[in-house]
């Protein structure tokens, strides 16, 4: 079952370098589209309505795209890489465009006429009109005032509410099915006795109307694809693009009937998904494995499927995901995550929803094509449970070792723990699992909004000068008092949780304010049809119309801030060997003069990473603290906040608007990321690591992410899998959430060579043993290197 | 309860037995191989060495000291002031029971992998009492021990080890005395003859032969080493560690010559032609290490 029938297909081959190829740009069709039905129909509508039919313009409008050789179709822009933009949510100004054009990294292509239409239509009409610019206005001054210090991102302020991903209905039940379940529900309102009748009936008209867009969406395909038949000589592409007719004649009005209906039914609910509104993370199609094995097995019974059509179909649909670049920002958080990929993410393996093992055939065809293709996107990765064969794990962990970092690997049994501590029913948190970086939901039935990253070195700075920020030069936290009155740890510890509380409840207050936005002025009517319980309820998805709805805080920097109290309990309230008004005083210098003192923090002051319980304990402690200042606090949409431990790449922001810091990092320097330890400060390797990141309680998060990094020799021969795997399945009995590795290759270890520092935890096989990289003399690191170079790929 | 000087203890070891693995390296040895990847291992005390890589010259070490590879009259309390930690000690005396608890923290890891401890060296039977202690209470913990020897100790230590040790992975370099003694230092008297005795009390021993160039990786010795092995009752297993110079910055760094300077490590082909003589005697030969 495990032996692999073929590399990629020709013609994967081809439309993968087709995608490479293609240049990121900006596309102002959309916006052009919304704009103009926005000047003819605001006012005319309800908003879920003007919102639903807005979206109808835009499928009933856009250029289609049908690529040479494509067998699943559909693109959310006129062309491969081509990005609408958004500007009813957030305008890009001239300037915007122009970064984008022009920015050396991630950058966008933008056209002249794009700017010309920007500046001319777009920008006069929606200036001040945005969902950004009224959600500026009305943000009170406090909550400003710590955003721009830095002490926390916040998604929404730049693109919807998302991080979803579909279950399985969408498999069992065309756009007709909702249809029906949308009219019984109008049906059955009751205008006398329910005073929200009359929004029920605007949000389920609505859902109705967004049916029809995607069934429409699907009717111009089946006529481009009749046309080009009409036009093409080739017969075998002829034929092709017949069967593409049919298939989006059929889906996704009804449930798909094969294959290759199936892949094409996601695509169709994945692109409505993203035209209608940005959500963050775009949208995945969960246990994907799953949900196409009944199609699978069906079609290589009746003689319709072999493994290679299916995976020459599977490879064009990964393909799609990475044609589809995520929507770019602007300000401050294009320094928090530059990066093209919009984070759609497959799910592997994992449990079915009574509970069984869910790896099937399909898991290892899909890991086979992860392997050939390694696309930035889609993302992947295996939920690995305890009743997962270790024969899938290891597949994973083979395609892992070949370095692209796919797939991350999740604790499916863990992932079902968290959701049912959250109040889900088993069954649907089998059937969730985890979407975007690590963060986890029930699919198909949960609004799980990130709300943004959580700076907590931050809070400890505004501890250390009495709720000041030095870089903003305001007091913006609580005033906690002047450090020099701190005469035990406890006292720094307590003002540090007092700074977390304030600014929390400010980031809360905010939130509460951003959604209730969303809630109101921009339903996601769509999504609503395909998120259970929003048809039933009559309620939107961005307003609580979800099953469950969980609002997560992210908080950043936990390896940091504990190294941070270690050291500053150990050299200041232990040891006594200066004051702490002195200590803030080297900190706000940046440690100028002061190099030995700072060695002795970074080297000489207990680290967590090291499955040494003085620090560990510390991580605990704020951890505990963190939850309890976060978890059950109500959302705007009858859930819950709930605490998350993950970075992206914010930990780099974070790290930029804060001063030293008493583990020694300089100031501006990144603070750590996820729940790995400070760079370089793991000295007892990976099982120390795996030690001291289980003491935290995962179970009580939606989701932490660790790093791990490998060079390809340690993992070499089944061996190496077999080592990989022992230490997996070992952290995942400690009940941890997650782990990616990382397979450092030469180029890696040579910037190792020149910044130690950076890379003190790198472990390297040497001869009959491993050790440490920064360790060996130069002569064995050259010779490694060179010997890695002859070893990779 | 008596101590030992412990002078390493290695998590995630992958090569010194089956699984994941926490390695202890006890300081002190009777041998003086020239290719030690442990030179520091061998004295039995502790001593100091300066990692130059990590010194930021801070001026508690003076500019003659720093210049010499060998560190002297520095203390204990010198390495605590040390900011960088590139001062530091070699060797911590530990006691049995603290030493075990410390080992057990990785004790999923080793359940998860069929892992367990290794007790390498130095020569972990130079400091017999204290390596039995910590091997009997690691197997009432249910843990699997492997014990790393030279051979070169007292019969009844290797004996009264072997007792608590799941595994024993026992080094056999020369063949003949006079160049054993040559390039160890010792005679291979005694190690032949334990070897020899241990396989009538343990049935888990794997052979470890470091290959050396110009050293012992002629027909001659290995052909004899071969022929040894296959007399023995039980022994089916093999490894040959190649040589490589991974010690000699070390050998600098404790005021020790390195006699192989310039050795050029087997070639894989090299290894696959020494390894036959083994395989042709019917025992399974690996190249490397266990992994």
């Amino acid at each position: 079952m495990t032996v692999r029938t073929a590399r990629m297909t020709a013609r994967a081959e081809r439309l993968r370098r087709d995608s490479l190829d293609a240049v990121p740009s900006i596309s102002s069709e959309r916006a052009r589209i919304t704009t103009e039905f926005y000047r003819e129909h605001l006012g005319r509508h309800s908003t879920p309505v003007l919102r639903a039919l807005n979206f109808l313009q835009i499928c009933e409008r856009k250029i289609l795209w049908m690529g040479a050789e494509e067998l699943i179709v559909g693109e959310r822009g006129p062309q491969p890489k081509a990005v609408p933009t958004y500007p009813e949510l957030t305008c890009h100004s001239v300037d915007d465009l122009r970064i984008l054009d022009s920015r050396p990294k991630t950058s966008y292509k933008v056209d002249e006429a794009v700017i010309a239409e920007y500046e001319r239509d777009i920008i006069p009409y929606w200036r001040g009109r945005s969902l950004r610019d009224q959600m500026f206005l009305e943000l009170p001054q406090e909550w400003h005032d710590t955003y721009a210090a830095g002490c926390f991102t916040e998604f929404m302020e730049q693109r919807a509410p998302g991080h979803t991903v579909a279950d399985g209905k969408l498999y069992r039940k065309g756009m007709l099915d909702f249809k029906a379940d949308i009219a019984a529900v109008e049906a059955a309102l009751d205008f006398e006795k329910d005073p929200e009748a009359l929004d029920k009936r605007e949000e389920v008209r609505a859902m109705s109307i967004a049916c029809d867009a995607v069934i429409r969406f699907a009717e111009r395909h089946a006529e481009l694809a009749e046309a080009e038949a009409a036009r093409v000589s080739d017969d075998s592409r002829k034929r092709e693009l017949l069967k593409i007719r049919d298939v989006c004649r059929w889906v996704p009005a009804h449930a798909p009937r094969d294959f290759h209906e199936a892949l094409q039914a996601y695509w169709f609910a994945h692109l409505a998904v993203i035209t209608e509104l940005n959500g963050w993370d775009a949208f995945s199609p969960g246990h994907l494995d799953q949900h196409l094995w009944p199609f699978y097995q069906k079609g290589l019974a009746d003689g319709t499927l072999t493994r290679e059509s299916a995976t020459e179909l599977l490879e064009c649909f990964f393909l799609k995901f990475n044609n589809h670049t995520s929507p770019p920002k602007v300000g401050v958080t294009a320094a928090e995550s530059g990066t093209y990929t919009d984070f759609a993410n497959i799910n592997l393996a994992g449990l079915l929803r009574d509970g069984s093992d869910g790896s099937n055939e399909l898991t290892h065809v899909l890991l086979d094509i992860i392997d050939d293709m390694h696309l930035l996107q889609p993302s992947s990765n295996m939920q690995v449970s305890r009743k997962t064969p270790d024969v899938v794990l290891k597949h994973a962990l083979k395609v892992i070792r070949n370095g692209y970092g796919f797939p991350s690997l999740f604790n499916a049994d863990a992932v079902v723990e968290e959701q049912l501590r959250q109040g889900k029913t088993p069954e649907d948190a089998r059937e969730g699992g985890c979407s975007g970086c690590v963060e986890v939901g029930a699919f198909g039935k949960e609004a799980y909004i990130l709300t943004g990253y959580f700076n907590l070195m931050k809070m400890l700075e505004l501890a250390l000068h009495d709720g000041y920020d030095v870089g903003t030069g305001k007091y913006i936290g609580a005033r906690t008092g002047d450090p020099s009155t701190f005469t035990t740890y406890d006292d720094l510890f307590a003002a540090f949780t007092a700074q977390v509380h304030h600014v929390l409840n400010i980031k809360v207050r905010g939130n509460q304010l951003i959604e209730r936005l969303y809630a109101t002025r921009m339903p996601h009517t769509f999504l609503s049809v395909i998120t259970d319980d929003c048809i039933a309820r009559g309620k939107d998805y961005n307003a609580g119309g979800a099953r469950y709805n969980n609002t997560f805080i992210q908080a950043v920097g936990i390896g940091s801030i504990t190294d941070s109290l270690s050291a500053l309990k150990d050299v200041i309230f232990d040891k006594a060997d200066l004051p702490l008004s002195r200590f803030v005083e080297i900190l706000d210098a940046d440690f100028n003069g002061n190099e030995q003192l700072r060695q002795r923090l970074v080297n000489k002051t207990p680290k967590y990473g090291n499955d040494d319980d003085r620090a560990d304990a510390l991580m605990t402690a704020t951890f505990r603290m963190l939850f309890t200042a976060i978890d059950g606090r109500p959302n705007g949409k009858g859930g819950a906040y709930r605490l998350e431990m993950l970075p992206t790449t914010c930990h780099v922001y974070f790290g930029e608007v804060c001063l030293a810091s008493a583990d020694g990092r300089r100031e501006g320097q990144p603070v750590s990321e996820g729940i790995s330890p400070v760079q370089g400060a793991d000295r007892h390797g990976p099982t120390a690591v795996l030690k001291s990141a289980a003491k935290m309680d995962h179970i009580k998060t939606g989701g932490t992410l660790l790093n791990m990094k490998f060079t390809p020799s340690l993992l070499a021969g089944d061996a190496g899998i077999d080592n990989l795997h022992s230490l997996v399945r070992s952290y995942f009995k400690l009940d941890g959430h997650h782990m990616q590795f990382n397979v450092v290759t030469a180029g890696k270890l040579s910037e190792a060579k020149a910044k130690p520092a950076e890379y003190r935890d790198l472990i390297v096989r040497v001869a009959g043993y491993s050790d440490y990289f920064c360790d060996l003399s130069e002569a064995l690191q050259d010779e490694i290197i060179r010997r890695t170079e002859h070893t990779e790929f | 309860m008596p101590a030992g000087l412990v002078f390493n203890i290695q998590r995630f070891s992958l090569h010194d037995g089956p699984g994941l693995r926490s390695t202890v390296f006890m300081k002190g040895c009777p041998l003086s191989c020239a290719w030690c990847h442990n030179p520091e291992s061998q004295s039995p005390r502790q001593e100091f060495i300066r990692m130059m890589q990590h010194c930021m010259r801070c001026e508690r070490c003076s500019e003659e000291e720093l210049a010499s590879a060998v560190v002297t009259g520095r203390t204990k309390e010198d390495v605590e002031l040390c900011p960088t930690g590139a001062l530091q000690t070699v060797g911590e005396m530990r006691e049995p029971e603290e030493l075990v608890k410390t080992l057990l923290s990785d004790r999923i890891f080793f359940d998860e992998s069929g892992g367990g401890v290794t007790f390498s060296g130095g020569e972990p039977l130079m400091q017999a009492a204290f390596v039995i202690e910590c091997l009997r209470l690691l197997r009432q913990e249910g843990v699997h021990t492997a014990l790393d020897t030279s051979g070169f100790a007292k019969w009844q230590d290797l004996r009264d080890a072997a007792a608590h040790t799941s595994l024993v992975l026992f080094d056999l370099k020369l063949m003949d005395e006079a160049r054993h003694k040559a390039a160890t230092g010792v005679s291979n008297q005694l190690i032949l003859q334990n070897l020899q005795a241990l396989t009538t009390i343990h049935d888990n021993i794997w052979i470890r032969v470091p290959v050396i160039p110009e050293m012992n990786d002629d027909a001659a010795n290995l052909d004899a080493t071969a022929a040894f092995l296959q007399s023995l009752p039980g022994i089916r297993h093999v490894d040959l560690l190649p040589y490589h110079p991974t010690g000699e910055a070390k050998f600098a760094r404790v005021g020790m010559d390195y006699a192989l300077h310039g050795t050029v490590p087997p070639s894989a082909t090299r290894l696959e032609t020494l390894a036959s003589h083994f395989r042709a005697r019917g025992l399974t030969t690996n190249i490397g290490g266990h992994a």
